[in-house]
């Protein structure tokens, strides 16, 4: 209770000041800047207070059960414990001692827990300590400077006259308009704010986590980038959490801070959106639609960043946090703003850098499963923010974040991009981006995100659960399932996942059993261990004022299942092609090669928006995949067949387990079209008719997978139809909605059922190939 | 450019020499007519004053008396490191000559990282037992002699006209490799002459290739490999008279086989001039500029080439093509001239030429911006261009360039001078905050009536002044100006110590001459990086001409190849690789130096298939027996 008496204190103060930072200036705000701090600094310190050490509602009295037991298996880490427990706070045994062991990745690449640092050194040291990057291609712009060459561009003024000649307004209001875009979007980048950034996730990542541990040769290589071109790093977005992760690391490896793209929500948040502001943020509205004007201020102000070279320019190309840990099929809008500039041969080259962060534990994981049940998402809100301090008393793990190797645009779109094309226009007069171009941002985009993806470090929990979800979820809520057995099939999947190329932070210097005890006590608001069996918890009920029903039961199994599915979901990436190869035997029953890859790409364009497949490269991941399986043993190939000896029954039936849930609960979503659905209906009016369906089948027995209760896995149904147009878009409608096809349907459900083979699909062109 | 005062007594001294060789070489040869007296004549008059009698012309039809076999220019005119490792530079012909130049060295070493003690040395002789015997076509050969043209199938003849200054031609030449050559040189004296050989070649099916001044860097000379007939290289260099001058259109007759510097220093004698000054002028020729669309540095106030060219007379293997009067502007259907005028040699021998004439300016003022940094520098050109203001030259050198000219500096004389440059220096960078690794500077000629330069200047210097330029002396422009007709000894100084380099250019609209600047001179960089140069190349660029609606960009690039097996095949590869990125911003495939066989590759992509068609069509019509074969251009 006294962590929300200080909050609201904060709050308050917060507020004030804000109030009165409007009229301050200069020098003052300096000044304010130290004194935020210093109320931060006691705010936190506060929350370090002894006083509060079981804040936590829930399954306090299960978690310390299982943090004791497992300090009993643990008595080799006292030692490095110890190390940890030298913190400076009176909280700092306690907690300390609570926390459990580090786990280091086996890999020889050279990993650094910043944090390791920030717990022995002086925090306001490291937030006051200078700061000199190695100096960006180009010298450093000022946010107005920046929002005046926006303003003063060609472009913007060409598009500003078309848009005062359509809408009929003068071209000072216009203008006029596209100014105040420019206010409510631009960024602010200063470094006092970086430093009181630094100096606030310093604290809050201390208590949340571990270590952050980050790859240092990917860090060296990205030093190196940020002298040369215009840098964007592209992290992927799991969680709030990261949002400053990148600024936080470069500023504490003294690179240059980037400018970051975010969602217009953050900016609403009461002084943390002007913090965020200041950190490097620039904020956009998350519907632009036919906005033309704002496109046009946006796509300028991207553009003016990256060639004016002067900070790294950091965004999501996932576009979103991904409710599911799963990668998202890349959105292509920034990306084509981002890359234009080099197509225009307005910079040299530019450089991305994939960025791939993992978490151990996601804050948000029951939060996300449950808005994937279509529980809204909470506003973000300054309150809303405080409140969730108290998962400051959690434990979160580690967190990994790896720096990918540097891309070199100009090199990748070597002979796909004809950069003559835009000899002939002046370039600033927007130009529809031609086939190629597309084809050459798509394929860049989802490269990225699959290289995030491969860049991504899988931790044994994912592997655990990867097991888990193998079996029934009522022989998981009921008779659980046996502890040995579990860690067996996990010890087994580790290997199988090091051979398809996987990245784990399963180090071997602790041992496999102790590796999963630990793993399954930080997650403990999920599986719960008692007697030798592991015992899946149903979720918090979502809503208590409804009145509970079987209904409800089936969602409060579904949020536990789907937090386990979403850590799945981590690992998925490095077994799903081999899981496309798999379920292609299972399915075709056949071992011819062409059919095996016709079936394959079937898959592919099913699952075109469930998983990232680089366009054009089918027949590679085939290969891939045929490589992988063979690798471990699970079939032979020859240059016509593909066969299965007996040995590798085990891990086909692992692979095609894996993927077992996205095929029924795209068949339910099949059959839910062809048997109840209505012929014209719009996304809104889908996904809760669908999750009904589901849920009856559920309760009927029927289904057996709770993944089809996820919106995003409707959500990935209906993209999939739309591009094998099964289902199409009404033009006219103007809320969204579609048409179905349910002899297209039909038959898509009989090709993945395995009823007729994939060619007699291909009748359908496909409109994206 | 050489001195007007550069002493009578040493060129009298060679002159004396000359006509001694000529003496010994009129034993081997028949005697010219009067006006091809060999003589070694100063390279290009710029003032009025010419001390050398008009009938005076510097090219002997042997060339090798005067010139380097496998380097630029006069054998007497040579920089190296003497004892001191100080730089020099040898002869008397230029401004820059006999001056001890102490800059270099370290400039030198400091930016390729080569060393004084890594040589390498050229050939120093032409062996002419390695090169092929020629393939003669008897028929040919005996009836040209009947005609009474001279012609000679001497190596050393044949070699100097197999090649123009491409790198990889001069490389080879240094290495005392030769590919194939002609076979035989002619040296028609009038138009008659030409069109006499040009009949004979049709009827014995010999393959002609036209020479005029050899200073072509698109590989235009090079003999086609394929090439099985007899190559005859027909020499236009003593087809050098101003036939007649017309005061009174200001227009002059002449000959295509004249070098610029002839023509200048000609004309000036009657007290005119054409303002035609490519920085090749004291070799280049008429006819050669005509055939690859010239341009010259004072463009601005005399225009280029197809500016100044009223008539020609060209030789076709389907008789002579010319214009019927000489109206000065006409519309009948596309210009016929413009099908000669860039032919490259593939359609005939460009036999004379009316052109333009201007009474020589009365005044001529060099001049000189510093800017701080090469973005206000073309920004300046661009309003210069804007207003139609350019001066008759405007030249931006960006900062390696001026870095390289200030190493080119050669030794002052006094103290006071050097305090004075110190003094300007120290004023630059610290009193006006100029950082010395990006400033810039322009360099400037005004030419014109007294007042009116001026007034022009002041007008120009204003602009500057709005960029942030800071005038900065007319020595400096002077310099700039002297440096182009010395830099191509200066590549054969590098070639001594392992460096090699070229430069090549582009027209370019002006919003994207910044663009193609950095990402050119970027991508040569990352080129040499990946194809293995050890060390950082030279790469630098400069805007040469300003136009209405864009401008010509030049780029220098060169590096030390120790370490490269093959590093004319790496050059080539970083030159390509420059050439794609060149027209991938937006630049064109070349703004004067012509396409000949180095760029051909790209002419499908620059004119269309059609523009392909339209110009092969003229083509198989001028010339359907490929008698012009030296394959350039399509």
């Amino acid at each position: 209770m006294q962590i929300r008496h200080y909050v609201i204190n904060y709050a308050h103060i917060s507020v004030n000041i804000s109030f009165a930072s409007s009229r301050l200036s200069g020098a003052c705000r300096v000044l304010w800047v130290l004194w935020v701090l210093k109320v931060l600094c006691l705010v936190l310190s506060a929350v370090h207070e002894p006083s509060v050490p079981e804040v936590t509602v829930g399954h306090g009295a299960a978690r310390s059960r299982c943090r004791r037991s497992f300090r009993n298996v643990q008595p080799r880490l006292v030692a490095s414990e110890r190390k940890r427990g030298e913190r400076k706070t009176p909280a700092g045994e306690m907690s300390g001692s609570f926390r459990d062991p580090v786990v280091l990745r086996s890999d020889d690449e050279d990993l650094v827990d910043v944090l390791e640092e920030r717990r022995h050194g002086s925090d306001l040291g490291f937030t006051f300590r200078t700061f000199s990057p190695p100096s960006c291609p180009a010298p450093s712009v000022s946010s107005s400077d920046l929002r005046q060459s926006v303003l003063d561009s060609l472009f913007l003024r060409h598009v500003a006259k078309e848009v005062a000649v359509e809408t009929g307004s003068p071209l000072e209001m216009v203008m006029g308009d596209a100014r105040s875009i420019l206010e409510e979007m631009s960024q602010n980048l200063q470094l006092g704010f970086i430093r009181l950034m630094a100096f606030t996730l310093t604290k809050v990542f201390k208590k949340l986590f571990r270590s952050i541990f980050i790859n240092m040769d990917g860090l060296n290589t990205l030093q190196q980038a940020v002298q040369e071109n215009p840098v964007v790093l592209m992290p992927n977005h799991r969680s709030y959490v990261d949002f400053l992760i990148i600024s936080y690391i470069l500023f504490a490896f003294d690179l240059p801070v980037p400018v970051i793209a975010a969602g217009i929500p953050l900016a609403g948040m009461k002084i943390v959106g002007e913090i965020l502001r200041r950190s490097g943020a620039f904020f956009i509205r998350r519907s632009i639609g036919s906005d033309k004007l704002y496109w046009a201020v946006l796509s300028e102000y991207v553009r003016t960043i990256i060639r004016k070279e002067f900070a790294p320019f950091e965004f999501y190309v996932e576009g979103l946090r991904s409710r599911t840990l799963k990668s998202l099929t890349p959105k292509l809008g920034m990306m084509h703003m981002v890359l234009e500039p080099f197509f225009k041969g307005e910079v040299f080259d530019i450089t991305l850098v994939p960025i791939s962060v993992s978490y151990d534990r996601v804050l948000e994981e029951s939060l996300l499963a449950h808005e994937l049940l279509g529980v809204p998402k909470p506003r973000e809100s300054t309150a809303g923010l405080l409140k969730a301090t108290r998962i400051l008393q959690e434990d979160f793990g580690s967190m990994f974040v790896n720096f990918g190797c540097p891309l070199s645009v100009r090199s990748l779109c070597e002979g796909r991009i004809d950069r003559c094309r835009f000899n002939l226009r002046p370039r600033h007069v927007p130009q529809q981006p031609s086939a190629d171009v597309q084809a050459c941002v798509s394929w860049l985009a989802h490269l990225v995100v699959r290289l995030q993806e491969e860049g991504s470090v899988i931790g044994p929990w994912s592997l655990m659960c990867c097991q888990l979800l193998q079996n029934p979820v009522h022989v998981l809520t009921g008779d659980g399932l046996d502890w040995q057995q579990l860690s067996d099939g996990t010890v087994w999947s580790r290997r199988l996942a090091v051979d398809c190329g996987a990245r784990l932070s399963w180090s071997g210097s602790v041992s496999d059993p102790d590796v999963m005890t630990s793993a399954a006590a930080l997650h403990r608001s999920v599986v719960q261990r008692r007697r030798g069996r592991v015992y899946l918890l149903q979720g918090e009920e979502p809503e208590r004022r409804r009145p509970i029903g079987s209904e409800d039961g089936v969602m409060r199994t579904a949020a536990a299942v789907l937090m386990l599915a979403s850590y799945r979901n981590q690992a998925l990436h490095v077994f799903v092609r081999p899981a496309m190869l798999a379920a292609a035997l299972n399915v075709t029953r056949s071992r011819r090669r062409e059919q095996l890859l016709g079936f394959f790409c079937f898959l592919q364009d099913v699952f075109s928006h469930e998983f990232i497949f680089v366009p054009g490269r089918s027949t590679q991941d085939f290969e891939e995949a045929c490589f992988y399986l063979k690798k471990c043993g699970a079939v032979n190939i020859d240059d016509q067949e593909v066969t299965v000896p007996d040995s590798g029954l085990e891990v086909l039936s692992f692979l095609q387990k894996l993927l077992q849930p996205f095929i029924d609960s795209y068949q339910v979503v099949f059959r839910f079209f062809c048997e109840d659905g209505p012929q014209v209906f719009s996304e809104k009016q889908l996904l809760p008719a669908v999750r009904q369906f589901a849920t009856k089948l559920i309760l009927s027995g029927e289904l057996h997978t709770y993944e089809a209760l996820s919106s995003d896995t409707q959500k990935n149904v209906l993209s999939a139809l739309r591009r094998l147009q099964a289902v199409t878009k009404l033009r006219a409608s103007e809320q969204n909605e579609y048409k179905v096809n349910r002899e297209a349907v039909r038959r898509t459900a009989d090709v993945l059922a395995g009823k007729i083979p994939p060619q007699m699909l291909q009748a359908t062109p496909d409109a994206r190939l | 450019m050489a001195s007007n005062s550069s002493g009578g007594g040493s060129s009298d001294r060679q002159r004396i020499a000359r006509q001694r060789l000529s003496r010994i070489a009129g034993h081997l040869q028949r005697p010219a007519d009067g006006s091809s007296a060999i003589v070694a004549a100063e390279c290009k008059a710029h003032g009025s004053q010419a001390d050398v009698p008009g009938e005076e012309k510097t090219v002997p039809r042997r060339r090798q008396e005067i010139m380097k076999w496998n380097g630029w220019g006069y054998s007497d005119s040579r920089f190296f490191f003497n004892k001191k490792g100080q730089a020099e530079f040898t002869g008397r012909r230029y401004r820059l000559s006999g001056l001890i130049i102490p800059g270099l060295k370290d400039w030198f070493e400091s930016t390729f990282g080569a060393s004084l003690q890594h040589k390498t040395p050229a050939t120093p002789i032409l062996n002419s037992s390695a090169v092929q015997p020629p393939t003669l076509n008897e028929a040919f050969v005996e009836e040209l002699k009947s005609t009474g043209i001279p012609l000679s199938h001497d190596a050393e003849d044949r070699v100097f006209r197999a090649h123009g200054h491409c790198l990889h031609e001069i490389f080879a030449l240094r290495e005392g490799k030769f590919g194939r050559v002609p076979d035989m040189v002619v040296w028609p004296n009038c138009h008659n002459d030409v069109v006499k050989i040009v009949e004979l070649a049709c009827k014995h099916n010999v393959c002609l290739i036209p020479y005029g001044g050899g200073t072509s860097v698109s590989s235009a000379l090079e003999c086609p490999p394929e090439e099985t007939r007899s190559i005859v290289s027909l020499d236009t260099s003593q087809m050098n008279r101003i036939l007649w001058i017309d005061e009174k259109n200001l227009t002059a007759h002449v000959e295509a086989g004249i070098v610029g510097q002839d023509l200048e220093r000609l004309l000036n004698e009657s007290g005119y001039c054409t303002g035609h000054e490519p920085d090749s002028m004291e070799f280049s020729s008429l006819g050669g500029w005509v055939a690859t669309r010239a341009s010259g540095m004072k463009k601005n106030v005399y225009g280029n080439i197809e500016d100044l060219v009223v008539h020609v007379k060209m030789v076709t293997p389907q008789g002579v093509i010319e214009k019927s009067c000489q109206g000065p502007r006409m519309s009948t259907g596309p210009d016929v001239h413009h099908f000669i005028m860039g032919s490259e040699g593939t359609l005939g021998v460009v036999t004379e030429v009316t052109m333009k004439i201007r009474p020589m300016p009365e005044y001529q003022k060099y001049g000189s911006v510093v800017f701080p940094n090469f973005e206000q520098g073309v920004a300046c050109l661009r309003e210069v261009a804007r207003q139609r203001c350019a001066p008759a030259s405007i030249r931006l050198m960006d900062n390696e360039q001026f870095k390289f000219g200030h190493a080119l500096k050669p030794q002052v004389s006094s103290i006071f001078t050097s305090f004075l440059d110190g003094l300007k220096k120290f004023y630059i960078t610290k009193f006006k905050g100029f950082d010395p690794n990006r400033l810039c500077v322009a360099t400037l000629l005004f030419e014109g009536d007294r007042e009116k330069v001026l007034q022009h200047e002041k007008q120009v210097y204003d602009i500057a002044a709005k960029f942030g330029g800071l005038a900065a002396g007319e020595d400096n422009g002077q310099r700039g100006y002297m440096l182009t007709f010395v830099i191509a000894y200066l590549r054969d100084l590098g070639m001594d110590y392992y460096v090699i380099g070229e430069s090549f250019e582009t027209s370019v609209p002006w919003d994207r001459v910044l663009d193609i600047c950095r990402n050119v001179k970027a991508r040569i960089i990352r080129e040499c990086k990946d194809k293995g140069v050890q060390f950082s190349p030279l790469s630098t660029c400069r805007v040469t001409q300003t136009y209405d609606a864009g401008a010509c960009v030049y780029f220098y690039f060169a590096f030390n190849y120790r370490g490269l097996s093959d590093p004319v095949h790496v050059y080539e590869q970083v030159e390509h690789a420059a050439r794609e990125e060149i027209l991938a911003n937006g630049g064109s495939l070349s703004h004067h130096h012509g396409v000949g066989k180095l760029r051909k590759e790209w002419m499908r992509d620059t004119i269309s298939k059609v523009g392909m068609g339209m110009l092969k069509s003229v083509k198989d019509y001028v010339d359907p027996n490929n008698i012009f074969g030296n394959r350039n251009l399509l």
